[in-house]
């Protein structure tokens, strides 16, 4: 079920200014019976959403669109899931154009038996199928500075959540005979740069998936189609997508996007390599930035992850952090992925602040920003996990803070 | 006593062998073919050389559209610079600045760039641009002959400026 507040956003946003003042006369008529009905649409192979929604991934004013980024519309997020349609994307030499029949993976190093598996060979082994998010390390990186973004889709939309489906590496590593000598996997994909990362073998003999599905079909081709690593909890960036080749390494590659990206500068001068697990991140969502409230009642909603695990616990404050309450939390709650918090509230119409701020199965409490910037400073540009706040103002409309 | 060490051997002998069988062993060609990789150590390093005055020839070509004629930056990133940065309000992160290993130059421009034609260097290409932008950003000498055998050998400004993650750090 939609919120019926939702809704009204929802066609708000999609129409023209006239479109918006004839449907708002139009909410406002009697229901009555239109009288006779025309058929509907006739039934068709591949659905599309209704017309009337208009929720996209908002692209980056890059200089190349193929090294480049969308981003989740979160703030017309509904539920925990991310349609594969809206999912974010990052990608460094553009979206390969892979046949399926074609692509192989390829595991060696230090295995005993080195094996090339074809796509059909993947989905021949035993998968599993998990809800996890997926999260681009740069997410929220705008809120570091002094200037965060206006929406929660600008500031927080490098953060999707799919069901994947996909064979448990562990499964590919022992059919391959991992050695004990081998403490790091380098895996590369198939896009045009051959991007490569290295990922600790423990990691690797835990929860990764080698990854074909996604909500129910095969991955999208911006999700790595047809092969990707996936790796629950962890930096975007090392779910490598077009996945190609798995080396098992006594050490790390050093890759270009393990060193000179995707690592976190501190005040000192020192950066901290291999900072893979996303910590505990929480945002409201409804109403959030480029919202207009109106005054009355108010379902508040939002999202919170931890790549630690379950998240326990959501608190939300509408007076700017002063107090807080409880939000309730949403089930399914899985591990590592979105849980929907939702806390009802009415808007008196003076001036609000909201913020919500998370707790996760190991006790981790997500930090204000001021936390963070005191121990990492204002230049680490990756893992930034503070609170985020939206002000209300007297007017109904929301912004950052 | 020599049954049980049998059935434990066998046992052992299970655990080690494929359960599924799926999948077909590659040749070693196919594994050479496939598997480029360059790490600190050098292992992975392909054969082949390059040097600073081809490399400058390569770069002014194939790469100072994008990264400047100097490699100061334009449309891309600067590739050199900000020496001593890393500290201050301004950090300017290059491979000169920043960069821990000079094996990940030769890595990365080897599988990724031209940005636009990636893959479309040779090895000695490969080696010799290296060689300029190292050049460029004074960690080698003009003179500098670049291999498998010297380029690990290279040390790197912030070789030492990497910690491993101490998170959670806020507590
Ligand atoms: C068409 C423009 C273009 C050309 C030509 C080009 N590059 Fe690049 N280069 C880029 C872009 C864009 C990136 C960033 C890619 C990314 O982040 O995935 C990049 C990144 C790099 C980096 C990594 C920078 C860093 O700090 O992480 C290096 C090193 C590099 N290029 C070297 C070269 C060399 C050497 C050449 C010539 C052989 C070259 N590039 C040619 C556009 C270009």
């Amino acid at each position: 079920m939609i919120p019926i507040h939702r809704i009204r956003r929802r066609q708000w946003l999609g129409a023209t200014a006239l479109g918006a003042a004839l449907s708002a006369c139009k909410q406002n008529a009697p229901v009555a019976d239109e009288g006779p009905r025309l058929l509907g649409a006739t039934v068709r192979p591949y659905g599309e959403r209704s017309e009337f929604e208009t929720a996209k991934r908002l692209l980056a004013n890059d200089r190349y669109l193929e090294e480049s980024q969308t981003r989740t519309p979160l703030g017309e997020s509904v539920g925990i899931l991310t349609p594969s349609s809206l999912h974010y994307e990052r990608h460094h030499s553009g979206v390969p154009r892979i046949d399926p029949a074609q692509h192989r993976l390829l595991i060696h190093g230090l295995v005993d038996r080195p094996l090339v598996f074809t796509v059909e060979d993947i989905r021949r082994l035993p998968s599993v199928s998990r809800i996890y998010f997926l999260e681009c390390s740069g997410n929220s990186g705008s809120e570091w500075g002094a200037r965060p973004a206006a929406t929660a889709q600008q500031s927080h939309g490098l953060a999707s959540c799919s069901e994947w489906t996909g064979v448990p590496l562990s499964l590919l590593l022992a059919e391959a005979g991992i050695q004990k000598s081998a403490q790091w996997l380098i895996a590369e994909g198939a896009d045009a740069c051959k991007m490569v990362r290295s990922l600790p073998v423990s990691k690797g003999m835990d929860d990764v998936l080698v990854a074909w599905g996604q909500n129910g079909e095969p991955l999208r081709p911006e999700q790595g189609y047809p092969l990707r690593l996936f790796v629950p909890g962890w930096e975007g960036n090392v779910n490598v997508k077009w996945l190609r080749r798995i080396e098992a390494s006594d050490q790390p590659a050093m890759a270009r996007d393990e060193t000179s990206k995707y690592t976190d500068l501190m005040p000192d001068g020192t950066a901290r390599i291999f900072t893979f697990i996303m910590e505990a991140k929480s945002l409201v969502t409804y109403p959030s930035g480029g919202d207009k409230l109106k005054p009355g009642f108010c379902e508040i909603s939002g999202l919170a992850w931890s790549g630690r695990g379950l998240i326990r616990r959501v608190e939300v404050s509408t007076d700017a952090g002063r107090t807080w309450k409880d939000a309730s939390l949403q089930e399914p709650r899985l591990p590592r992925a979105f849980t929907r918090f939702r806390l009802p509230w009415n808007w008196d119409g003076s001036e609000a602040q909201l913020q919500s701020r998370c707790t996760d199965e190991t006790g981790y409490v997500q930090p204000s920003n001021q936390q963070l910037t005191v121990l990492r400073g204002l230049a680490s540009t990756y893992h930034y996990n503070g609170i985020k706040a939206w002000k209300v103002a007297a007017d109904g409309s929301v912004t950052h803070v | 006593m020599y049954r049980l060490v049998l059935l434990l051997w066998a046992l052992a002998a299970v655990a080690q062998s494929p359960k599924y069988g799926v999948g077909r062993t590659p040749t070693p060609d196919e594994i050479h073919q496939w598997s480029f990789s360059a790490r600190p150590d050098g292992k992975g390093l392909p054969a082949g050389s390059g040097s600073v005055a081809p490399g400058k020839e390569i770069f002014t070509n194939r790469c100072s559209k994008c990264h400047g004629s100097a490699g100061q930056g334009g449309d891309a990133a600067p590739l050199v610079g900000g020496r001593g940065t890393l500290n201050t309000a301004k950090p300017l992160k290059t491979v000169e600045s920043y960069w821990p290993y000079a094996t990940t130059v030769f890595d990365y421009v080897k599988r990724a760039m031209p940005f636009n034609q990636p893959g479309t260097l040779t090895d000695d290409q490969v080696y010799a641009v290296t060689a300029y932008v190292l050049f460029l950003g004074r960690i080698v000498p003009e003179n500098a002959v670049l291999d498998a055998r010297s380029l690990p050998k290279i040390r790197m400004p912030n070789r030492d400026g990497f910690v491993p993650d101490p998170r959670p750090d806020v507590r």
